[in-house]
């Protein structure tokens, strides 16, 4: 179970990372200034397990990998919204951090509700109820289920 | 069936026929790293276990968006960068030649047909040559430099056609603004975009790149335009029949057909903060604003600055205005130096920056501060790019910039 943190529509990568905190040399510097411009407390009241809930086109904007590896950093479990833009996508896969395609829980969930994602079924429960979500093409599957492309290409090596 | 164009680029590629939906392994013509993500790119490379890059050739490493250093830390990225150029022996890396997406068409590494990847969203924009280009992270990036490989999957085609004849006080930034005002920001996600008829026909090839450039704001993937002969002029490349084949067959199959009619077009800006927010500039006529920006990877080359030239000769910008104007490249500011562009600028009241990323990424000289507004030629007016999440910014074609810094206010210039 973890608790749910509500966001909008077309939420870009600058409202996730803001570009002036790029220049941190670690990722672990970075990550208190994560939804700086959208929600100032975002990064002390976020738990390890929590997820972020969004709308449509999350994601969108810089091909910044720091956006994703910030949410993973903090804790958050997965990413799920009603749709992703191409290359935060990617990105999330890449390192490792789960975003999962969902067409209703948006709509459902409040800030603060608990929840509890179950990748292998594509289900989530949320008060009471499952909703089905997307699962993943295999090819992505297989990079996340390694730990990211880091571990999939050693793997591979 | 017939193929559109990324299926063809894509299939030229693999050797073998692709169609939408199928995920291939391409190999890399060529890849563009740039200096804010070089640390992280580099940390990569050595966690993965590489050590040498697949093609050192192939490799394009620019220092754009931190030139020249604003804050110490910037330095930083210029070391790192300097000792991984030194100990790979990369052929290719400019330190204060301007910006990357403008380098990589103008100075030659990418031709059409080719794939490339870098690590910035807007590397969609080499697509103006008929390339297929598009933006990493850099995690994705270090696999490239270990194995010359990336995955992909090959996406739908949304085709654009547009015919007859614009309005002479349109531009193609006011075109790819009006395209993404229709398509939303993430009307075109994982998609391609196809541009084609007798305007797309008559246009040079920066005014290509301008939409091409803007086509990750509608969330596509490449944006793609056939290559014709003043494609192979700008490229140095015979015109050959292997490359207009690369040119989408008629019966070729799309995700959606856009047909605009020329004559429809407006002067337009994006409104603060989406790059979807389109409106007619005659809507927003008579807003004040505190600055204007001409410049970015979206419009700074030699055709922008002479069109805010042209509307800028023997005028003033408004007394509470700072208009800054940062060329695309240093070719570019050479030639609008020769022939006299940058001294109507000046005297009209322009401050000339060096070419680079500038205000666009929000690090440079102009940053701005709550209740301001800006009127900027670049592909972002996201809360916060600029300076604070307060800042106010309107997106909009040199044309229409120029005219608002004289103005003082959001002001169009008439047909």
């Amino acid at each position: 179970m973890g608790k749910v943190f509500r966001f909008g529509k077309d939420v870009d990568t600058d409202q996730i990372i803001a570009s002036q905190y790029l220049l941190y040399p670690t990722i672990d510097e970075m990550k208190a200034h994560t939804f700086e411009s959208l929600d100032k407390g975002f990064s002390s009241r976020v738990n390890e397990g929590d997820f972020v809930v969004a709308a449509e086109n999350f994601g969108c904007g810089s091909s910044r990998e720091q956006a994703p590896a910030v949410l993973k950093a903090l804790g958050v479990k997965a990413v799920i919204a009603k749709s992703f833009a191409r290359i935060f996508f990617r990105n999330a896969i890449n390192i490792g951090l789960p975003v999962i395609v969902c067409g209703e829980l948006y709509d459902i969930v409040s800030d603060g509700d608990e929840i509890e994602l179950d990748m292998d079924e594509g289900c989530i429960k949320t008060c009471g109820r499952d909703i089905a979500c997307t699962k993943l093409p295999p090819k992505m599957q297989e990079i996340l289920n390694q730990g990211g492309l880091i571990a999939s290409l050693n793997r591979e090596v | 069936m017939g193929m559109t164009m990324i299926e063809k680029v894509v299939s030229r590629n693999v050797g073998k026929a692709v169609k939408p939906g199928d995920i291939v392994t391409v190999s890399v013509d060529r890849v563009m790293l740039d200096d804010i993500m070089m640390p992280f790119i580099v940390d990569k490379f050595r966690e993965m276990g590489f050590r040498d890059v697949w093609d050192p050739d192939k490799v394009v490493l620019i220092y754009d968006h931190l030139v020249p250093a604003t804050q110490v830390d910037d330095t930083r990225h210029y070391h790192v960068s300097d000792d991984f150029a030194d100990e790979q022996g990369l052929p290719h890396v400019h330190r204060s030649d301007g910006i990357c997406h403008q380098l990589m068409t103008e100075a030659g590494y990418v031709k059409p047909g080719d794939v490339v990847f870098g690590t910035d969203s807007h590397t969609v924009t080499y697509g103006c040559v008929g390339a297929f280009s598009t933006g990493i992270g850099y995690t994705e990036m270090a696999g490239i430099l270990g194995t010359g490989e990336l995955w992909i999957r090959v996406p739908e085609t949304i085709r654009i056609n547009i015919n007859g004849t614009l309005p002479s006080n349109v531009t193609s930034k006011d075109i790819i603004l009006t395209i993404i005002g229709k398509l939303r920001a993430d009307g075109a996600t994982y998609m391609a975009l196809e541009l084609a008829g007798d305007v797309v026909d008559g246009m040079s090839v920066a005014s290509r790149m301008t939409i091409a450039n803007m086509s990750v704001e509608c969330g596509a993937k490449c944006c793609l335009f056939a290559p014709d002969e003043k494609t192979a002029e700008y490229c140095g490349v015979e015109l050959t029949d292997e490359l207009r084949e690369l040119r989408a067959d008629s019966d070729a199959s799309y995700a959606m057909t856009l047909e605009l009619r020329a004559e429809d077009f407006v002067p337009v800006v994006a409104c603060p903060s989406q790059v979807d927010a389109v409106k007619p500039a005659a809507e927003a006529a008579g807003t004040r604003i505190d600055q204007v920006f001409i410049g970015s990877c979206t419009n700074g080359r030699l055709e922008d600055l002479m069109l805010a030239a042209e509307v800028l000769k023997g005028r003033k910008v408004a007394p509470y205005v700072k208009l800054i104007v940062t060329p695309a490249s240093r070719k570019v500011y050479l030639e609008a130096l020769r022939n006299g562009t940058i001294d109507i600028l000046a005297k009209a009241g322009a401050m000339i920056t060096h070419p680079s990323c500038g205000l666009c990424c929000g690090r440079a000289g102009g940053i701005l501060s709550d209740g301001e507004r800006v009127v900027a030629t670049n592909n972002r007016n996201f809360l916060g790019r600029m300076g604070t999440s307060k800042v106010e910014i309107y997106l909009a074609s040199p044309a229409t910039a120029a005219e608002s810094a004289v103005q003082g206010e959001i002001a169009w210039r008439k047909a």
